[in-house]
């Protein structure tokens, strides 16, 4: 009896996605459904917060105080995606804290881009244009997405991100077109990033655990390769206006596809930064859990300040 | 559905601008209503998306269940001679 009851209850489920009606907190939802948006909505929080420590690297660091003030927003932006991606997570009922736990813990995973050290101010251009560039790519169709919380957050951060992705590209054509020190500041971040760049949109379908199912559900609107492929196709043309030159002897444009060919990516690479032993895993857990360690007596502080208040209201 | 230990849920409601009603946009966690206000300012108005905030305790809010949807909301749906257009009226009769 209950048995019928949850497949019946599954099919106005899967007609509702189906008929593009969004899923909202306290609607039936699969278990598996709610499991997996948990899954990659908490790694979505914990990527743009993580992706706050290779650019606020470079905040005392910037060149002016135009490019200081812009990061500095930047950085907050960031912060601002982390605390609605969380509150979209907690809306299926994930809970903040364990959530924060599992990413100190390395049980939950972040984007791996955010494990490559920022070695220049060339990178905080590197960064905006193609890390943003490749993120702004993943988001736009989960603006689509099923589950309303995440839809209704991804609306706002791809607002957001537009700025991000156009700063990084201002930081990259200034250098592009200063001195020959410089100009090759700009292509060595390139080289660095590009790869990375392309690895952010995941594993290639084929190898995707998770995609098949996800786009059932409409949690995923295109599949990696192909937004891999977009990424690519609009990236190339602007290296190449500001005169450098992508890291890959492969790539070239294909006629009759319409689209470029690019070389193999290196997925041993990706699997190992994935698996934790790329060059700033450590670090950049280390530094979220000492953020947390360090910033325990003032969330204690408040809170009792709070109880304290509280209680004198009622007394 | 477990509470964290940290600071309680908020929900924000923002008015755009004057004349418009106050929205719901999200939520965050905070130790009280002041810093709820503050973190809500910095969270969801960076780009002059506010003029006022309303923040209220999630835990405060009374919900409809979507399972009653058809009771609460069908008898508005069937009704169809509540809207102007239900009714015939003759060519040729205007301001109506």
């Amino acid at each position: 009896m209950k048995d019928l009851n949850i497949s019946k209850l599954e099919a106005i489920f899967q007609q509702k996605i189906d008929d593009d009606v969004k899923i909202e907190p306290n609607d039936w939802m699969p278990d598996a459904y709610r499991k997996s948006l948990i899954r990659q909505i908490s790694q979505h929080a914990h990527s743009e917060v993580v992706g706050m420590l290779p650019e606020g690297n470079w905040i005392t660091r910037a060149p002016n105080l135009r490019r200081k003030a812009v990061l500095l927003a930047k950085v907050q932006d960031e912060a601002g995606h982390g605390l609605y991606l969380y509150s979209a997570a907690e809306t299926l009922g994930a809970d903040r804290e364990k959530t924060i736990d599992d990413l100190h813990s390395g049980k939950a995973k972040y984007s791996s881009i955010f494990n490559y050290p920022t070695l220049t101010w060339a990178d905080m251009g590197a960064i905006g244009w193609l890390v943003d560039g490749a993120a702004i790519m993943n988001q736009v169709p989960l603006c689509r997405c099923s589950y309303g919380p995440y839809a209704r957050a991804m609306i706002r951060v791809c607002k957001e991100e537009s700025f991000h992705q156009r700063q990084g590209f201002e930081v990259i054509n200034k250098l592009a077109e200063g001195t020959i020190e410089q100009k090759e500041m700009a292509q060595d971040a390139l080289n660095r990033f590009w790869w990375p760049a392309l690895m952010m949109f995941g594993p290639s379908d084929d190898d995707s655990s998770h995609t098949e199912q996800s786009m059932r559900w409409k949690i995923k609107r295109n599949t990696n390769d192909e937004l891999r492929q977009m990424f690519v196709d609009v990236t190339v043309p602007q290296a190449e206006s500001i005169g450098l030159k992508v890291p890959d002897p492969h790539l070239k444009w294909n006629e009759e596809k319409e689209c470029y060919d690019f070389g193999p990516i290196d997925w041993d690479e990706f699997w190992q930064v994935v698996g934790g032993n790329g060059p700033c895993n450590k670090e950049r857990v280390d530094a979220r859990r000492k953020a947390k360690e360090d910033g325990k007596w003032v969330v204690e502080a408040a809170m009792a300040f709070a109880n304290k208040r509280n209680a004198k209201k009622t007394a | 559905m477990s509470e964290s230990k940290g600071w309680p849920l908020w929900e924000v409601f923002v008015r755009s601008k004057q004349g418009l009603n106050h929205k719901h946009v999200g939520s965050l966690r905070a130790s009280d209503a002041t810093m709820a206000i503050k973190n809500a300012r910095d969270v969801y108005t960076r780009r002059a998306e506010g003029i006022s905030i309303w923040v209220v305790p999630s835990n405060n809010i009374t919900a409809s269940d979507p399972s009653e949807e058809d009771s609460l909301f069908e008898p508005s749906q069937t009704k169809v001679y509540r809207h102007p257009t239900f009714y015939d009226v003759p060519d040729g009769i205007s301001h109506m």
